[in-house]
């Protein structure tokens, strides 16, 4: 048990340690959705801003009923509706924020490092939703969560990631969380959109899908982002389907116990079959309900102030040492 | 290493939960409406414990649950966060008398957020609390049921349980001097 961060800004610089502290806190909190009132009063009185400058929606609404759950106070800021349009400056915007009391920042920024800036000028705790092409850190913290509570670790698995890598924060962060926690990572997709440059984060990088997933144990499939790409990154989507889509044929030359992932939103017919989506192996809507989980752990720790972490029996409060003579 | 004292060995532990178990029978006639709740972490061991003897003299299975009060707790902003395990209370506790067993009575704020918690399962008939030690310090209006042992502390000192089901190599309380 490790956690004396402020913010998470990145799984980068995350120690193994840090990553299992979110994770076995998490399963404190899979609990709490699982009952009839699934709300605990772990953030009572705090105020949390959801600054998202980039759309999302599924991100938002999970953090939303996250930081809901906790009993947190909830503002959403979103980039049509906001003053970021009219020309203030990140910066300002976050000043702004603070003078409302905000305790907490979740913010997804199309520009990468937008919330290691935001930590820097701010005394709120930061939470990074998402930013640029950089890093998604509690994606990862999820995909994480689901795979361990499936296979029992996560260490030793061989874990592909399959799709668009090039623009993905969703895949830097799971190599990174991937690679501390000891799984074997390959990477599969056009070379256009996974470059051999992967390979200098240790893991194994690969052209043809077949060879990609014969071994994998767990298949974690990435949407191609036609937003963020500048040019065309392959000849034609359907080219795509043949050489690297998720179909029923490909499945049956993977381990049988080999389980399927997606971030969301999925492209059916895509990079997915339709029918493969929706089979036992697909963990997709698992992942969802996990991210509820993550996400209050993640809030519930940056919570905590400096001070001991060790709780032994029913200890007074540790703030006020009143020694007898 | 700090100077401590052995004031429970394995036996005398065991003979003051056989006792507990019996003042909970004597206290509740109505057996099949008591469940026993664990508070994290000491206290789920002795609850599983205290279960066994309890289904032993009433004849039948006693529910069982376990809590941890990390959320509920009053010094989230002024520590750092604690460990917690998921809470699992697999049955309804309305109407039903709820006995929370936990190892050390200190300060009593484990307790509140102990009750508080409970409110999310249900309303309870009552709730009766059983410990193994109470060593005094209270902070709170609080006072348990059922006590293994009183143990007078001063506030450096520190209690702490050890039981082979948390994988410590024998079962004892120690009272550690600073």
């Amino acid at each position: 048990m490790t956690w004396n961060r402020k913010h998470l800004l990145d799984i980068e610089s995350l120690s193994p340690d840090e990553i299992n502290t979110v994770l076995d806190t998490a399963r404190a909190f899979k609990a709490v959705g699982a009952r009839a009132i699934k709300k605990v009063p772990a953030l009572r009185g705090k105020t949390v801003v959801n600054l998202f400058v980039e759309p999302s929606t599924r991100t938002r609404i999970s953090f939303e009923l996250s930081e809901q759950r906790l009993s947190a106070d909830v503002i959403n800021f979103s980039a049509d509706a906001s003053s970021l349009k009219k020309g203030e400056t990140l910066k300002d915007t976050a000043r702004n924020l603070e003078a409302l009391n905000a305790d907490f920042i979740v913010m997804r920024h199309s520009a990468s490092g937008a919330p290691h800036f935001l930590a820097r000028v701010t005394n709120a705790s930061v939470i990074n939703a998402g930013d640029g092409a950089h890093e998604h850190p509690t994606q990862a913290l999820l995909d994480m969560f689901t795979i361990r509570e499936r296979k029992g670790r996560v260490e030793g698995l061989n874990v592909t990631i399959l799709g668009d890598i090039l623009y993905s924060r969703v895949a830097r962060s799971d190599i990174w969380a991937l690679k501390k926690l000891g799984a074997n990572v390959t990477l599969c997709g056009p070379s256009t959109l996974v470059p051999r440059a992967f390979e200098q984060m240790g893991v194994r990088v690969t052209h043809n899908v077949e060879d990609a997933i014969r071994d994998a144990d767990i298949i974690n499939l990435l949407r191609i982002q036609h937003e963020r790409q500048r040019k065309t990154m392959f000849p034609s989507i359907n080219e795509y389907i043949t050489l690297f889509g998720l179909n029923r044929a490909r499945l049956t030359k993977t381990k049988p116990d080999a389980l399927i992932m997606h971030p969301g939103p999925i492209n059916r017919g895509v990079e997915i079959d339709s029918e493969i989506a929706d089979c036992g192996r697909s963990v997709i809507l698992e992942q969802v309900t996990n991210g509820l989980a993550v996400r209050m752990a993640v809030l519930f720790l940056v919570n905590g102030g400096k001070g001991p972490q060790e709780i032994v029996g029913d200890q007074p409060a540790p703030e006020k040492p009143k020694v007898k003579a | 290493m700090a100077d401590s004292t052995v004031i429970l060995n394995g036996p005398s532990i065991q003979r003051a939960l056989t006792r507990i178990a019996h003042e909970i029978a004597e206290r509740n006639e109505e057996k099949g409406d008591v469940v026993l709740v664990g508070i994290h972490s000491g206290g789920v061991p002795l609850a599983r414990r205290l279960c066994a003897l309890l289904s032993g003299i009433w004849g039948q299975p006693v529910p069982f649950g376990q809590l941890d009060v990390g959320m509920h707790r009053d010094d989230l902003a002024n520590r750092a966060a604690p460990a917690m395990e998921p809470t699992v209370i697999p049955f309804d506790v309305s109407g039903k008398t709820v006995v929370l067993v936990d190892d050390v009575l200190f300060s009593g704020r484990t307790i509140r957020a102990a009750m508080d918690a409970l409110n999310d399962f249900g309303r309870p008939h009552r709730i009766q609390l059983a410990v193994l030690t109470d060593r005094g310090h209270r902070e709170l209006p609080i006072k348990a049921d059922f006590v293994g042992k009183n143990v007078p502390t001063a506030l450096t000192e520190r209690v702490l349980l050890r039981l082979t089901e948390m994988g410590d190599s024998v079962d004892e309380v120690v009272l550690e001097k600073p």
